[in-house]
């Protein structure tokens, strides 16, 4: 099914050499755009179907404030399509579906395809010179792995009980005792094979890009020349491969607590509703803690594996918009690979209130609040980048500065919450979800719209529309900042986070217009939404249609026509200089490329 | 200040109807295959440290924790695990005759390994049998939950290492005995060696200690 372009083999021809192609088998187009091998393609369908799960999760997210901000009522619109028995009303149970359901579908189904799926296929091989990834089946079993994963996750709806609703964070016995919540009969089990599929996705595609990385740069592309988009999805699919099994045979004990009633998570004596475990027929003496840890050695690597891609394309966007090289490049994959090796060992923060030796919450807290300093390198690098630069405001750049100013907000709250004696204060108060809010939506959002307002004319050969663009990104900034800004009052207020009704205890009560507005910001976020929707698909049939490089930017993939046709690039290169060659206003030509073609 | 977006020309920007594809080779001396069998093999080291890690920390957890000799049949599995560890040394010998271009070697040697991984899953499903059949369910206590769960997920990948082995002895009884087929199965061999050291590590917490 794939032509012999795609296919070099290992050990197949000498290093460097060259075979020129004029036959061009002609594809099918399930060959072309369904059971695709070309990186571009399996790229373009990550960000497709993240990008519909990023509205699925969306919606979800909107029931969530409705039932916030009016409890109980009839919701309009989304009611109907929901939970049409409780005459539209979110019932308690559901609403605790809907909040694990959001952050699962965000995380697993949203953030990490979109930027490892969509940007890590899309930009390794054409930034490194590569004509493909190392392993293109692979590469397209990874996508077709993910499939699976997202239609089971969202199976879990259909389960008798409803969809998994122990949280994304899966809490046993919560999550693996039936009588312990509705979720857990048998939504639970659906959203653990998915879990377990998306894993296996990732699996899959972080082997690939670090072959890929490792082994097909273009000759002269040292690593030390490498763009930062690069070292950032190189750093993080090494976290997913060292990070993700664990969580995999975590999930398989979990599951397997569920099905087989072994007893990995369940203590003894326990009693949920009138109903004892081990009198039920299930194993006993295990420990609840212990998939706290084996949940979060991965998920708090994960949340890098969301943040470390991300700070990659913002570098990236930030230095061809000042026209000015990045600043302190090594610094910058130097910070981070110290936020990497720190993420393994701070894991243990989530946990200061479930309970653990103080040396130990000291220890997690020293390391948690360590990551700091690679951080504010990163930030002060971008300021530096900034600073004195010739900014084009594009709707790219616009993005990617609000990458860096939404980052500081959840960077700073973050380590102020490291902080064990705050942290126990806080614990699962709306803080936290402010926090991570601005962490996730904030900054990796934003670098992901940057992301996709800068590449697109790569990807489709057009520009998408500027001020649409402009537009879509002051209405989502503005309303971004009114939904988790307040958050933050929120949890200073106490009000506690996944609580169906908070207005149950009376001390709430004057919380209520807050979380209103917070709702009516975030509806208006989603309606926003519409700008980029119609932006994406308008540009991408009658977009201004530009060449090989419109922003005048210096890395590889500019080297390429727009769109790259099959095997990247179309005559011989060879990298001739570092990623961020920026000229000052001495010289005429305020950009150097990468690469220089060679062969004539 | 020159304009912020270049337009398109197309003396410039037309892709040529030719491309030639590099064969590049940037990284380290070692053929991509394998660079990527290893990385995979890492995250397996992953994923059977969180299995042996939740063991350790259940049965340390754990007050009384049964001598594994008063309810597995040690001698058996012994016998079992000198059996894969055969199987390892016949896949040596396998990968041996592949790099040589020996059909008949490499066929002797893969089909012994095939033959020891299948004698292997087929003596642990026997086990399980006579274990479950003896009332020994994975829900009847810790000491049953971990053991189905490690010693099930190690004969998977034991299952699946002699189906891949399989396969591979089934594609050279013909076609071209070259560098390609030698490194496909010196890249089954790492994984197959793979398993077997975990078997190693499994037997010696979960059978002996």
């Amino acid at each position: 099914m794939s032509s012999t372009a795609t296919t070099i083999q290992p050990g197949e021809g000498a290093p460097g050499t060259v075979h020129v192609h004029h036959d061009h088998h002609e594809l099918n187009f399930v060959q072309k755009y369904v059971f695709s091998v070309d990186h571009k393609v399996i790229g373009i369908q990550f960000m497709l179907v993240g990008l519909v799960m990023f509205v699925v999760g969306g919606l979800l997210a909107m029931a969530i404030r409705w039932q916030l901000a009016w409890p109980g009522t009839e919701m309009p619109v989304l009611g109907q399509l929901l939970y049409p028995e409780t005459g539209k009303a979110i019932s308690p149970e559901f609403y605790t579906s809907l909040f694990t359901m959001h952050g699962t579908v965000m995380i697993f189904f949203v953030i990490i395809p979109l930027l490892t799926g969509a940007f890590g296929n899309y930009l390794i091989p054409l930034m490194i010179g590569a004509p493909d990834m190392a392993f293109p089946k692979l590469n397209m079993l990874g996508f077709w792995f993910m499939i699976p994963g997202l239609i089971l996750a969202c199976m879990s709806f259909t389960a008798e009980g409803g969809a998994a609703s122990s949280g994304w964070t899966a809490y046993p016995p919560l999550s693996t005792l039936a009588q312990s919540n509705p979720g857990s009969r048998g939504g639970q089990t659906f959203w653990l094979m998915g879990l377990t599929f998306s894993g296996v996705s990732s699996m899959m595609g972080a082997v690939n890009y670090v072959t890929t990385i490792a082994k097909m740069r273009a000759p002269g592309m040292t690593l030390m020349r490498m763009p930062l988009t690069i070292w950032a999805l190189l750093i993080a699919a090494i976290l997913q491969l060292f990070a993700l099994p664990v969580l995999t045979a975590a999930s398989f004990m979990q599951l397997s607590d569920r099905v087989l009633h072994t007893g990995f998570f369940t203590p003894t004596n326990l009693v949920i509703n009138q109903v004892n475990s081990e009198a039920a027929g299930a194993a006993a003496g295990g420990q609840p803690l212990l998939w706290q840890h084996l949940f979060w050695f991965y998920s708090h690597p994960a949340v890098y594996i969301m943040v470390l891609p991300a700070m990659g394309l913002a570098s990236d966007i930030i230095a061809v918009h000042a026209r000015k090289p990045i600043f302190g490049y090594k610094p910058m994959v130097y910070s981070m690979s110290a936020i990497a090796g720190l993420g393994f060992i701070v894991w243990g923060h989530h946990m200061f209130a479930s309970g653990m030796n103080p040396a130990m919450g000291m220890t997690f807290m020293v390391a948690t609040i360590m990551i700091a300093l690679p951080s504010a390198v990163k930030v002060f690098n971008w300021l530096g980048t900034l600073w004195g630069a010739r900014i084009q405001l594009t709707t790219p750049m616009l993005n990617a500065v609000g990458f860096v100013s939404m980052f500081i907000i959840g960077g700073l709250s973050g380590i102020w919450m490291a902080a064990t004696p705050v942290d126990i204060y806080i614990h699962d108060t709306y803080i936290v979800v402010a926090h991570f809010h601005y962490v996730v939506f904030g900054g990796s959002v934003f670098a992901i719209f940057a992301g996709i307002y800068h590449w697109f004319p790569k990807m489709f050969g057009r520009l998408m529309n500027e001020t649409l663009g402009k537009i879509h990104f002051v209405g989502t900034f503005v309303f971004t900042n009114c939904v988790f800004y307040m958050m933050h009052q929120l949890g200073l207020a106490g009000l506690m986070r996944r609580t169906a009704d908070p207005y149950a205890y009376e001390v709430f009560h004057h919380l209520k217009p807050l979380n209103q507005f917070i709702s009516i910001s975030a509806f208006c976020l989603f309606a926003w939404q519409i700008f980029f929707v119609v932006n994406f698909f308008h540009s991408m049939f009658w977009g201004k249609r530009v060449g090989r490089n419109p922003w005048r930017a210096t890395t590889l993939e500019w080297t390429a026509p727009s769109p790259p046709g099959h095997g990247n690039f179309d005559y011989q290169i060879e990298v001739k200089r570092g990623p961020y060659e920026y000229a000052s206003a001495e010289v005429d030509e305020d950009f150097h490329m990468q690469a220089e073609r060679v062969d004539g | 200040m020159t304009e912020a977006i270049t337009a398109y020309d197309p003396a410039v920007d037309a892709p040529a109807h030719h491309h030639p594809v590099y064969d590049y080779d940037s990284g380290p001396p070692v053929n991509r295959g394998k660079f990527a069998i290893w990385l995979f093999l890492a995250t397996e080291v992953m994923f059977f440290t969180g299995l042996i890690g939740a063991y350790l920390v259940i049965r340390m957890g754990t007050p009384a924790w049964p001598h594994p000799g008063e309810r597995l049949a040690v001698d058996l599995t012994a016998f079992n695990t000198f059996v894969l560890i055969w199987s390892s040394f016949c896949m040596v010998k396998g990968v041996e005759g592949a790099q040589q271009r020996d059909r008949g070697k490499l066929l002797k040697w893969l089909g012994l390994t095939v033959f020891f991984g299948a004698f292997f899953v087929s003596v642990q499903v026997f086990e399980y049998f006579q274990l479950l059949h003896h009332g020994s369910v994975p829900n009847l206590d810790l000491f049953w939950s971990t053991f189905y769960v490690m010693t099930g997920f190690h004969g998977t990948h034991v299952a699946v290492g002699v189906l891949w082995l399989f396969l591979l002895w089934l594609g050279s009884l013909r076609g071209e005995m070259d560098e390609r087929r030698a490194m496909r199965i010196e890249l089954a061999g790492l994984y197959w060696h793979f398993v077997d050291l975990v078997w190693v590590l499994l037997f010696t917490i979960v059978y002996l200690m």
